[in-house]
C-alpha cells in the first residue's frame, strides 16, 4: 500500500513528475524535511517509476543530500582554498573537539550538524563559519565557543 | 502592466523612453548587496537607507538601488554615491543618516568612510581613483554597479538587449559565429577553447533539437566571479545565451547553477521571469521567428559536474559521471542531442563583442587571449575581491598594484591559479603576463580565474595535500587512474606532512602523476596532478625538508610543530588558558603559564589569544 508522505505530491507536481527533475525533487524534499527519509524516497520511486536503487545512487552521489536526520542547527566550515590558507582547518578541528563530532556528523543531542563546504565565495571574510545560513567571518578559534553559546 | 514586445522597434522606443525618464545628473545611491557585502550587513544598511529617505522626505530627490557585487569585497558593505561615484567603505547603519544629510545639503563628504591609501595616508574620493579599481578594465563586470539586478528596465536603460536587436535584425547566424570566431573569445571556464569554433561545430551538427547550456557550477574553491555576475547582472548572461541560441539554432537552454548560491538562483529566476514577460524569451522573440526558453537546474554539490559530460548527465537527473569524449558534446550531449556549453563569464562577453565590434575587442589582451578576465583575488592579500583586467597583465600588477600586496608585512610566497587543477606560481615568476598560454607554460592554468595568494606562513606540501584531498573526495570514481591515483597520492602527501615521508616518495608522486595524466577519463583526473607537479617544480626543497629533516619550514604542518610558552614574554594574563579547548595550559594568575604538550591539539587558539607573542611555535 502506498502511503502519501505529507507534501510530497506537491513537490512532485511542481516538477511535472519528470525523471529528469530527480535532483531538484530530492533537493525540495530535503529542504522541507531536513533530510531524505527512506519512506519519502520509496514514495518517489513508486510515483516516478524509477527503481529505489537508482534514487539511492543519486542521493548518495551528491554531497548535498543527507540520509540521516540533521541537527537543529547546521554549522558549515568553509574549506575553500582562501579559507584554508587562512587556517580554516584549525577552526574545524577545534569544533570537532568542542562538539565531540566529526565533520559530516551530528551531535548526539541533535543540536548541531557539523559540515564542511568547498567555498561559499565570501573569501574576504575567511576563515568563514556559517551557522544556519548566517555568515560569521574572520573566525578565530578563540571566538567559536562564545558564538556557539548563542545557539545552545 | 509590463510591456510585451512584439517587434524590435517597440523595444527600442521603450529603451529611449527609459533613458529620457531619468536625469543622468540626479543623485542616487548604489548599495552593494552581493553575497560578500550581505554577509557584512549590507541588507541592514539598505533598510536603513530606505527608512531614512522616507523619513527625511527625500524620496523624490535621491534614488536608491540594491546592486550586485562591486568587487571590493574586503571593504564591504560598499556604498557608492552616483553619478559622481564617491565610494564609501565599511558602511554601517550608523553612517546612513550622515551620508543622507550631506547629500541632501549638496556637498561635503565623510572623510572617514573613504578609502585611505596605506602609503600616503591620503583619502581617495572617487571609485575610479582607488588603486583597486584604477588599474582594472571592467567591461564585463563594471555594469554590476549601475543596475538593480532584479529590475530588467535598469539593464535595458544602459543598453541591454541591444546586441540581441542587432543580431536579430541585421545578422545571419553564420555571421554571428564568424564575429565570435574573429573576436578570439576563449572559454572562461577553464579550458580556454575558442568559443566560435564550438558554436560552429554545434550549428553544423545534426540533431532533432539542440541545447544551449550555461555552466554556473562554479566549483573551484576561491573563485566566485560567475556567481557575482549571475547575482549582479543576470540579463547579460541571458542575452548572451539568446545570441548563442540564434547562432546555433537552439530553442532550449539551461543554466546549471550551484545550489550553494541562493542569491544567484533567486536573481536569475527573477530575471528569467521578467525576460519572459517582456517577450525576450518564449515564442517568436521580437517578431524575429526565434523561439527560445531557459530553465534553471540546481546542482547537487559535486565538483565533477563542472565537467561538460558530467554536467549534462546531472541535467538529465542522473549521477554526474563523465563519459569518454570520442564523440563531442557539440554533436551528442544532453539527451544525445547537439549541445553547446559555455561558462557564465563567456556568455556575458558575447553581447559586449556584438555591441562594440571585434576591432575594439581584439585590441584588448594578448596575441592568443583576447579581452579581459575576471579574477578572484583571495587568500593572504590586502584587497580581497573580484578584479577584471585585460589579458596579459602581470601577476605582480594584479597582486601588488590592484591587490595591495600581502597583509601584516609578510613575504609573498606563491599564487595558486586555476583551482584544484591549476598550479602554484612562485615569486620568481611574478612578472609573468597572465593569459591562457603563459599560465599553462608555467605549469598552471587559467581555470575559472581563482587566484589564491599565499605568504611565507603557508606550506606548499600542505597546499598540494589540500588539493589532492579535495579532488580525492570529488573524484566520481568511474575511472581507475583518477580514483586510485588520487588516493595513493593523498596517502603519500599526508604521510609527508606528518613527517613520515620516505626516500623515493617524490619520485613515486611524479610517477603516479604521469600515469594519471596519460590515462584518466576526464579533465578532473587529467589535471589533478598539477598542484603536486607545480609545487614539486618550484618548491622541491620544501618536500625534501619534510622528508629528510622531518621539519615544516613554514611551521604549518601540525604534526611537525609543537607549542610552548616563553617564560620571558608571558605575563600570566590567562587569556591562552581560557581559550584552550583541551585545558592544556595551566598556570596561576600573573605567573608564567605552562603548556602540556601531550594534551595540546595544536589548534592555535592560544597563539591568536596571546597579546604578548609568548606562544612559541617550534
Amino acid at each position: 500500500m502506498l502511503v502519501e508522505v505529507e507534501g510530497l505530491d506537491e513537490i512532485l507536481r511542481k516538477h511535472g513528475y519528470q525523471r529528469a527533475a530527480l535532483i531538484g525533487i530530492l533537493q525540495d524534499i530535503q529542504s522541507r524535511m531536513n533530510y531524505l527519509p527512506r519512506k519519502a524516497l520509496q514514495y518517489v520511486s513508486k510515483c516516478l517509476e524509477i527503481p529505489l536503487s537508482e534514487i539511492y545512487e543519486v542521493a548518495t552521489f551528491y554531497k548535498a543530500f543527507h540520509l540521516e536526520p540533521r541537527g537543529k542547527h547546521t554549522i558549515q566550515v568553509c574549506l575553500g582554498t582562501a579559507c584554508h590558507v587562512r587556517g580554516s582547518q584549525r577552526i574545524l578541528s577545534y569544533l570537532e573537539t568542542l562538539l565531540d563530532v566529526k565533520a559530516g556528523g551530528t551531535t548526539k543531542d541533535l543540536s548541531f550538524s557539523l559540515e564542511t563546504v568547498n567555498c561559499l565565495g565570501a573569501c574576504a571574510l575567511g576563515p568563514l563559519l556559517v551557522i544556519d545560513r548566517k555568515y560569521y567571518g574572520k573566525m578565530e578559534t578563540g571566538k567559536v565557543e562564545s558564538l556557539l553559546k548563542k545557539y545552545r | 502592466m509590463s510591456p510585451h514586445f512584439q517587434t524590435i522597434s517597440e523595444l527600442r522606443s521603450f529603451r529611449e523612453g527609459l533613458k529620457r525618464s531619468r536625469d543622468p545628473k540626479s543623485p542616487w545611491i548604489a548599495i552593494c548587496c552581493g553575497t560578500g557585502c550581505q554577509a557584512c550587513g549590507a541588507l541592514e544598511v539598505l533598510e536603513a537607507f530606505r527608512g531614512k529617505i522616507q523619513e527625511m522626505g527625500l524620496k523624490d530627490r535621491i534614488g536608491i538601488r540594491a546592486t550586485g557585487c562591486h568587487g571590493f569585497c574586503e571593504r564591504g558593505p560598499l556604498v557608492v554615491i552616483r553619478p559622481q561615484k564617491i565610494c564609501y567603505m565599511n558602511v554601517t547603519t550608523e553612517d546612513v543618516s550622515e551620508i543622507l544629510h550631506q547629500l541632501a545639503n549638496g556637498g561635503g563628504v565623510i572623510e572617514r568612510l573613504l578609502y585611505q591609501d596605506p602609503l600616503s595616508n591620503q583619502r581617495i574620493l572617487y571609485e575610479e581613483e582607488i588603486p583597486f579599481y584604477k588599474f582594472q578594465q571592467r567591461i564585463v563586470f563594471g555594469n554590476n554597479g549601475e543596475i538593480d539586478p532584479t529590475d530588467i528596465d535598469d539593464y535595458i536603460r544602459i543598453g541591454g538587449y541591444q546586441a540581441l536587436e542587432k543580431v536579430l535584425s541585421t545578422m545571419t547566424p553564420e555571421a554571428v559565429i564568424q564575429i565570435i570566431k574573429d573576436s578570439g573569445l576563449r572559454g572562461r571556464g577553464g579550458g580556454g577553447f575558442p568559443t566560435g569554433i564550438k558554436w560552429e561545430a554545434c550549428r553544423r551538427a545534426k540533431g532533432k533539437e539542440k541545447f544551449v547550456i550555461c555552466n554556473a557550477d562554479e566549483g573551484d574553491p576561491g573563485a566566485y566571479m560567475d556567481r557575482s555576475l549571475l547575482e549582479g547582472n543576470p540579463h547579460s548572461v541571458i542575452e548572451g545565451m539568446l545570441i548563442g541560441a540564434y547562432a546555433i539554432g537552439s530553442e532550449e537552454g539551461y543554466v546549471y547553477v550551484r545550489n550553494e548560491y541562493p542569491l544567484a538562483i533567486s536573481n536569475l529566476t527573477c530575471a528569467l521571469d521578467q525576460a519572459r514577460a517582456y517577450g525576450l524569451l518564449g515564442k517568436n522573440i521580437l517578431g524575429s521567428g526565434l523561439n527560445f526558453q531557459i530553465k534553471i537546474s540546481r546542482g547537487g554539490g559535486a565538483f565533477v559536474c563542472g565537467e561538460s559530460t558530467a554536467l549534462m548527465a546531472s541535467l538529465e537527473g542522473r549521477v554526474g559521471e563523465p563519459r569518454a569524449k570520442y564523440i563531442h558534446t557539440v554533436e551528442q550531449g544532453l539527451w544525445n542531442q547537439p549541445s553547446n556549453l559555455n561558462n557564465v563569464e563567456t556568455w556575458a562577453n558575447v553581447p559586449i563583442i556584438i555591441n562594440r565590434g571585434i576591432e575594439w575587442y581584439t585590441s584588448i589582451g594578448t596575441e592568443g587571449s583576447k579581452g579581459t578576465k575576471i579574477f578572484s583575488l583571495v587568500g593572504k592579500i590586502n584587497h580581497t575581491g573580484l578584479v577584471e583586467v585585460p589579458m596579459g597583465m602581470t601577476l605582480r600588477q594584479i597582486i601588488f598594484d590592484i591587490g595591495g600586496g600581502i597583509p601584516k608585512g609578510k613575504r609573498f610566497k606563491a599564487v595558486q591559479t586555476g583551482g584544484p587543477s591549476g598550479g602554484c606560481i612562485p615569486e620568481s615568476l611574478l612578472d609573468l603576463p597572465v593569459d591562457f598560454d603563459r599560465l599553462q607554460e608555467a605549469g598552471s592554468m587559467m581555470g575559472s580565474g581563482g587566484m589564491i595568494v599565499m605568504d611565507e606562513d603557508n606550506c606548499m606540501v600542505d597546499m598540494a595535500r589540500y588539493f589532492v584531498q579535495f579532488l580525492e573526495e570529488e573524484s566520481c570514481g568511474k575511472c581507475t587512474p583518477c580514483r586510485e591515483g588520487l588516493q595513493q597520492m593523498g596517502r603519500i602527501l599526508k604521510r609527508i606532512c606528518r613527517g613520515e615521508g620516505k626516500k623515493g616518495d617524490i619520485e613515486l608522486l611524479e610517477d603516479l602523476s604521469l600515469v594519471m595524466i596519460e590515462s584518466s577519463l576526464c579533465g578532473l583526473g587529467l589535471t589533478a596532478p598539477n598542484p603536486v607537479l607545480s609545487t614539486l617544480r618550484y618548491f622541491r626543497e620544501e618536500y625534501e625538508t619534510h622528508i629528510q629533516e622531518k621539519r615544516c619550514p613554514a611551521k604549518f604542518c601540525r604534526e611537525l610543530i609543537s607549542f610552548s610558552i616563553r617564560p620571558d614574554q608571558c605575563t600570566g594574563c590567562g587569556a591562552c588558558a581560557r581559550v584552550c579547548p583541551t585545558q592544556a595550559i595551566k598556570g596561576e594568575r600573573k605567573k608564567v603559564h605552562f603548556l602540556e604538550s601531550q594534551k595540546c591539539v595544536k589548534c592555535r587558539a592560544c597563539v591568536e589569544a596571546c597579546k604578548f607573542e609568548a606562544i612559541e611555535i617550534n
